[in-house]
């Protein structure tokens, strides 16, 4: 084995760095060093459950805003269906959540504590705050349909928990559609710590857009205004948040368009925005707004997808951990604690 | 217990996580300048916390068939192969051997001067085995140097994988330390992603074995050094590269250690994670490098990721009221 060869090896794909000592400063962004052109980072054990879960999640919060406000309103139809996908996307996102742990058995183990920097640990409490009362609200509607003016006491107190409880997880709703952007924020992967200004945006922006196209495209036009219009602004929410995200990134913005992840955020984007124009376009036309709402839920499925996957892959890639580091360093500003 | 710097800035770890008056913090200095890469500690470190075998795979990295740290693996040797240069041969100061007179002297394109450590007294030389290692372009000077780094979870100051871990099972011992509960651990992997350095993983298998699903890394040998014992990797050490103590006394030592080398011309050396105001408020496992951080796979300027974290969660917030606030416009905004 000789040195040469070794070296290459050591170097990663970015080929030769600066000399010690000489003039050659310069770092070429492109090129660094790794050891083997290995992982300095683990990527997150995390498989597809991780961002279905967090699309569903997204889609139950922006549902259970849609069904608080007609529930004020007075848009039945459009309460119902807020309410209803609410609690069928959280308990996919329940169940996705708790598949992808290592030991799910120990689930619960997430409610030992409370620890506000785990976003994970804040996360969970909002969706203990959030569940109750958005299952309760769900039921309400539950009994309301299947029992129509029943005058028994219970079914009766069902019903009238309806609105309080509507109200209430319209109220946590928020917090379960954004705290899942800190969540892949609040690590050392580098394509997600460096999306952590915007993609709360992003994410929020897509709940919007994933909970008002399905709305509209299951509740009667003459009640879906309240869906459309949800679902347009988060369309163009999120399109205008993650374009300023990528541009914010620098290098491990890369990752969000190369590759499998690329493909699924330019999915996300044309399906989005496809969406988003159809639903303006709709009018009374069912089909339009039943294939609009198809597309832009997709895109809130591709843009989830595609930020974990490129995450993943810039923590797989020395690049994206080595580069921004090594120019801090080389531009004489690391990272340090200042007294103040 | 949330103090002024606890998410970012010097502290004393067990300090802040609320022990009162807890023992002196505990951590590892490994001087890779003396690093043989016996990979003895890797051994006692397997054997001692009855670490799994992940099996055997020839790598093509040198004499690494390790790889990484991970699950299964508490200490990892890297070996760093590096073409040298023509600078003149530098003593290492290996305790208790002086340099081979004459043979392998050894030299350095970056470092400015270290070629392969000798041997300990009495090892077989691994150097004269190697096809190549004793290779010369007919002037005496070897034409690559090795770098060997025994690599190891840092126990940091301000440690990610403990700050993101939902459960409790990651909590800070007395000893300033770092440590799993594997009976807490749900398996979330929500650590393995947060950790800068690439250390905590979640143990995929060998199937049957224990705590397969749950994070796992170096304890410091919690076991043990509640005992008053060293952990095996610094017992099993046979060069004093990896030396375990009171942190202070092992900054001072490394201070003293990496002056005099850097006064014997060894430019490349430097100190690794011994800084209480770097991104992570400093290690309690901290290095002597011969060459940059990421030449031997750490990254140069680590930074904990809840250092941001009082932001991520404002940004979170504001989206999350404008999400609330687009709904109510929804409503709001016409009648259709
Ligand atoms: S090196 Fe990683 S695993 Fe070890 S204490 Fe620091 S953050 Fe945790
Ligand atoms: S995998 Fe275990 S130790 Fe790691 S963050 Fe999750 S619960 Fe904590």
């Amino acid at each position: 084995m000789t040195g040469t060869t070794a070296d290459r090896d050591t170097r990663g794909r970015g080929g030769r760095r600066r000399t010690h000592g000489g003039e050659t400063a310069m770092v070429p962004p492109a090129e660094f060093t790794s050891y083997y052109g290995r992982p300095v980072v683990k990527p997150a054990p995390w498989t597809w459950e991780i961002p279905a879960y967090m699309f569903a999640g997204g889609l139950a919060a922006g549902s259970s805003l849609l069904g608080a406000g007609a529930d004020l309103a007075g848009h039945e139809a459009l309460r119902r269906s807020g309410r209803l996908t609410a609690l069928g996307a959280l308990g996919f996102s329940m169940a996705a959540l708790v598949s992808d742990l290592g030991r799910p058995e120990r689930f619960l183990n997430m409610m030992r504590t409370v620890k506000v920097t785990s976003p994970m640990s804040v996360g969970t409490w909002i969706l203990a705050l959030y569940g109750p009362p958005a299952g309760l609200a769900a039921a309400a509607e539950v009994a309301g349909m299947l029992l129509p003016g029943s005058k028994a006491a219970p079914v009766r107190l069902l019903v009238a928990a309806g609105r309080p409880a509507g109200l209430l997880a319209g109220l946590f709703a928020p917090p379960v559609a954004a705290y899942t952007a800190v969540l892949l924020s609040d690590t050392a992967t580098p394509s997600w710590h460096e999306a952590y200004r915007e993609l709360p945006f992003v994410f929020c922006g897509s709940a919007a857009a994933a909970a008002g196209g399905l709305a509209a495209a299951i509740v009667p036009p003459e009640q879906a205004g309240p869906a459309r219009r949800l679902a347009v602004g988060g369309a163009v929410a999120e399109a205008l948040a993650e374009h300023r995200m990528e541009r914010s990134m620098g290098i491990t913005a890369e990752p969000l368009r190369t590759g499998v992840p690329g493909r699924l955020m330019r999915a996300a984007r044309v399906l989005t925005l496809a969406g988003a124009a159809g639903t303006l376009l709709a009018g009374r036309s069912r089909a339009v707004a039943v294939a609009s709402g198809a597309a832009l839920l997709a895109g809130s499925v591709c843009t989830r997808f595609g930020v974990v996957r490129a995450g993943i892959a810039s923590a797989l890639d020395p690049r994206y951990t080595v580069v921004p580091q090594r120019e801090r360093v080389d531009r004489g500003e690391p990272v340090r604690h200042v007294a103040g | 217990m949330a103090g002024r710097n606890s998410l970012f800035g010097p502290v004393d770890p067990a300090q802040d996580a609320g022990y009162e008056a807890p023992p002196a913090r505990k951590g590892f200095f490994t001087d890779t300048s003396v690093c043989i890469g016996c990979k003895a500690c890797e051994v006692a470190c397997k054997e001692w916390n009855l670490l799994p075998d992940d099996g055997f795979d020839l790598l093509g990295s040198s004499y690494d068939n390790t790889g990484a740290l991970g699950a299964n693996t508490w200490r990892h040797v890297a070996f760093v192969e590096q073409p040298a240069g023509r600078v003149a041969p530098v003593s290492l100061g290996m305790p208790g051997v002086g340099p081979p007179a004459g043979a392998l002297a050894p030299s350095g394109a970056s470092a400015g001067g270290l070629g392969p450590p000798a041997p300990a007294e009495g090892a077989p030389n691994l150097l004269e085995a190697l096809d190549g290692g004793t290779e010369t372009e007919g002037d005496g000077h070897p034409d690559f140097r090795w770098l060997m780094s025994s690599n190891v979870c840092k126990h940091c100051t301000h440690a990610a994988c403990l700050d993101v871990c939902p459960t409790g099972a990651l909590f800070r011992t007395e000893f300033g330390t770092v440590v799993v509960q594997d009976d807490v651990c749900n398996g979330c992997g929500y650590c393995v992603a947060a950790c800068p350095f690439g250390v905590i993983e979640r143990r995929k298998g060998p199937a049957g074995a224990r705590n397969v699903g749950i994070a796992q890394k170096c304890t410091l040998c919690y076991d043990r050094i509640g005992d008053g014992l060293e952990p095996a990797c610094a017992k099993a050490c046979p060069t004093e590269s990896i030396q375990y103590g009171d942190l202070d006394e092992l900054r001072e030592r490394a201070d003293a250690r990496v002056r005099r080398l850097q006064d014997e011309g060894v430019e490349g050396a430097r100190l690794y994670g011994h800084d209480p105001h770097d991104g992570v408020s400093g290690t309690g496992a901290f290095f002597l490098l011969l060459d940059e951080p990421e030449v031997y796979g750490l990254p140069p300027d680590p930074v904990v990721t809840t250092r941001d974290l009082p932001q991520m969660f404002n940004r979170a917030g504001m989206a999350g009221l404008a999400l609330l606030a687009g709904a109510a416009l929804s409503f709001l905004g016409g009648r259709r």
